[in-house]
């Protein structure tokens, strides 16, 4: 809203601006058109905000108001419990435990990924032969719904009978005798393994469009001074390459602490608990188990634990680069 | 051209208004419009022959009571539970439905939402017999089971003779004896779908069954309390069996019935020699079998072992099934029709057409399958048939108890920490 609407001081403080604001007063807007104007607005808004209302802002608010209640799916939620199911949820090991697998799964990510993917954003970014099919490759996985990569991966994890275990076993070592996913300890790394498969080409994909944007005179000046290709890419690439590396890392972040799709397919967050993320928690919770309380608490958990470390991130990290833009 | 974009606004708002209604209002299904009384039943049988079978018996109910329309829908299982759910969400329930009975059933009961029909069909409830117990709720009986089967071990009859097992195991120490006749021949022993959590539970609920009397089965379950030393002693046997080693390599990631290397898989390629299921395993490993005939005629069935010093019957079943409820607000007819489908007709019909395992004596010698006829008569005999444990104690109890039998295969939770975490899962139900 500009000053249009508020009324005119009747002592006029500056000789021009009261010229102004008489020749305003002589043809003043009509009042129909603005009031058209907001009709228009409001028609156009109102079904992009009823449909925001019913499939967001209503579910949130009920799971919400679910949490504060023991509820089991059906008839009257009456029974208020206050925060108990926050304490149950936090309480739970089985919980807890979760928290901890979806922040290994993001330092993992980072500690792995983000090397792994930069090494081959450069790589691929050299004139090589076979370039685009190369590039093509390291980003099929990621195009892949992620259900069918987990059932693909499932059946090549397959103790005994998979193709892992076979190949394996014709290099003349012994796979694990309850098979990668069967092993506790072994079956959060192989998960771990597969999500990188899967999204090591968004990494690729996001730090070679950076790379796009290094220009080229940069590389060549860092030539002509004598700089090899290692240290043109470490003191040109890299620092550029900076706002696009912390972008992926949020995305990345985000994207581990919903984790949930892939875990469900190979493990549904077995064995023994040992895979269990905070989404897979809460639909065993919800959906199985029909404690719809105790579900809802898990998931305003996960959503402020989500919440609170994208506002962490923006503030501390991203910041940066829009101060920079500026 | 002010006016005709306020009617236009105007008009745009009804009609949001009128979208929101047409969501919220759907039709209540047993309206009585003209003189006739429809009824809704919803049910899994979605195929031939069963889907057909299901509709003729609609007719004939119609044919002989005049004014009653019966609206069948037929869907895949996980659809109709789905669907279920929703439906008792919203509460607009189908007339007739299926129930599982339980803990789920005393929620609904509970609720308001299912018709108590202890005395309008209290001739097929004596007819019935024992197994109606799982659907009574404070000793009325809210639900009819049409189909009810028992856990036991299905086996390739092919496989055991190759091992030299003549006589299928009926003692812990035979059992013992078999795993390791089976291991020297090669053959890998038994499947489990651990990672599906309920197989390996069902192993937990017969060790159960065999340590625990019947009274005191009964009242744990009923009363919510496993302070019995029996139920650690059963967790003590199911570590007893995994001793043996005798599941699948990698039977904690393994799943219950999906494609080939799942543990029903493993049993209908020959892989395995044995596995514990349900009565519905035939009809699984057929589904997993390029053949569709899954083991053919070489599917065995032996009843759970009898476990050594255990207070519990050795001819105790664990078992569970289907049974056709009525809703609250249904017409008296719809309950009639329940009635009408348990009559020896139907119900032989339902034998014959091997859509599951009649709960109607009269039906019992139509079941043609020999396993299953075989399975069938240790059902019969049985003293009592105990609904699977997680039925019985409702999903959010059954859910910990099942987590934690998983542990317990997995090596992590001893057989106290089993009892320890149904107990602090009931106590919260409490």
């Amino acid at each position: 809203m500009t000053d249009e609407g508020i009324a005119v001081p009747a002592v006029p403080v500056h000789a021009d601006l009261a010229t102004r604001r008489t020749m305003r007063r002589v043809a003043p807007r009509p009042v129909g058109p603005r009031w058209r104007l907001r009709l228009e607005v409001a028609l156009f808004v109102t079904p992009a905000l009823a449909l925001m209302a019913v499939f967001v802002a209503w579910p949130v608010v009920s799971a919400v108001r679910m949490s504060f209640y023991r509820w089991k799916g059906f008839g009257p939620m009456d029974d208020f419990v206050g925060w108990r199911n926050y304490q149950r949820v936090l309480s739970d090991e089985v919980f807890t435990d979760a928290v901890m697998h979806n922040f290994m799964i993001v330092i993992a990510s980072v500690i792995v990924q983000l090397p792994l993917g930069l090494l081959l954003a450069m790589l691929l970014n050299r004139r090589i032969v076979g370039q685009g099919l190369l590039r093509t490759i390291v980003f099929v996985p990621y195009v892949v719904a992620e259900v069918i990569a987990g059932v693909v991966w499932f059946q090549l994890l397959q103790p005994q009978y998979g193709v892992i275990d076979h190949l394996i076993e014709m290099v003349g070592l012994t796979p694990p005798e309850q098979g990668f996913l069967g092993t506790p300890d072994l079956a959060l790394p192989t998960v771990f393994v597969v999500l990188t498969w899967k999204y090591l080409g968004l990494a690729v994909l996001l730090f070679l469009a950076g790379l796009q944007s290094v220009p080229d005179e940069l590389f060549e000046a860092a030539q002509l001074d004598g700089a090899g290709w290692w240290q043109a890419q470490r003191r040109i690439a890299l620092p550029l390459l900076g706002p696009t590396i912390r972008t992926w890392l949020f995305l990345s972040m985000i994207g581990s602490i919903q984790c949930f799709d892939m875990v469900w397919v190979l493990t549904q967050g077995g064995p023994a608990n040992a895979t269990t993320t905070m989404a897979t928690y809460l639909i065993s919770e919800g959906t199985q188990r029909h404690n719809y309380g105790i579900a809802g608490a898990a998931s305003v958990l996960l959503f402020v634990i989500g919440f609170v470390l994208a506002l962490v991130y923006q503030v501390f990290v991203l910041r940066r680069d829009r101060e920079v833009l500026r | 051209m002010r006016s005709k974009t306020r009617s236009a606004a105007l008009a745009a708002i009804c009609a949001g208004v009128l979208t929101l209604a047409a969501c919220g209002g759907d039709d209540d299904s047993s309206d009585e419009s003209g003189g006739e009384t429809t009824i809704t039943w919803w049910h899994n049988s979605n195929n031939e022959p069963g889907k057909g079978y299901y509709e003729q018996v609609a007719k004939d109910f119609e044919a002989d009571h005049e004014g009653v329309k019966i609206e069948i829908q037929a869907m895949a299982h996980e659809d109709m539970v789905d669907k279920l759910a929703a439906a008792f969400q919203s509460g607009d329930i189908p007339d007739v439905y299926m129930e599982r009975g339980g803990g789920e059933l005393a929620d609904h009961v509970e609720a308001g939402m299912v018709k108590d029909i202890s005395d309008s069909a209290s001739e097929e409830i004596d007819k019935i017999g024992g197994s109606v117990a799982g659907w009574q709720v404070d000793g009325q009986t809210y639900a009819l089971p049409f189909s009810l089967g028992v856990v036991g071990f299905w086996y390739n009859t092919d496989l055991f003779e190759q091992a030299g097992i003549t006589e299928p195991p009926t003692t812990l120490a035979e059992f013992n004896d078999a795993v390791d006749k089976l291991k020297d021949a090669g053959i890998e022993p038994v499947s489990v779908g651990a990672g599906d959590g309920w197989p390996a539970a069902h192993y937990w609920y017969y060790t159960a069954l065999r340590q625990c009397s019947q009274d005191t089965l009964t009242t744990a379950l009923t009363d919510m309390d496993f302070s019995d030393p029996c139920f650690v002693k059963a967790g003590e046997t199911v570590e007893e069996i995994l001793d043996m080693d005798p599941f699948n390599k990698g039977f904690l990631a393994t799943k219950a019935q999906e494609g080939a290397t799942s543990a029903s898989g493993l049993l209908a390629t020959g892989k395995v020699a044995m596995e514990m299921q349900g009565h519905w395993e035939p009809g699984v490993m057929q589904g997993l079998t390029d053949d569709g005939k899954g083991l053919g005629d070489k599917t065995g069935w032996f009843p759970f072992p009898a476990v050594d010093g255990g207070a519990g019957d050795p001819a105790a079943a664990l078992g569970g099934g289907d049974a056709w409820a009525v809703s609250e607000e249904a017409p008296d007819e719809a309950v009639e029709f329940v009635k009408y489908l348990l009559s020896d007709d139907v119900q032989t019909g339902f034998a014959e057409n091997d859509m599951g395992l009649p709960t109607n004596a009269a039906a019992s010698g139509s079941v043609k399958d020999p396993a299953l006829a075989g399975l069938l008569e240790f059902r019969d005999q049985a003293p009592f048939v105990q609904l699977y444990f997680d039925t019985a104690l409702g999903e959010s109890v059954g859910g910990a108890l099942n987590s934690e039998i998983a542990l317990l295969f997995a090596g992590e939770a001893s057989p106290q920490d089993v009892v320890d975490a149904v107990q602090e899962a009931a106590d919260e139900e409490k």
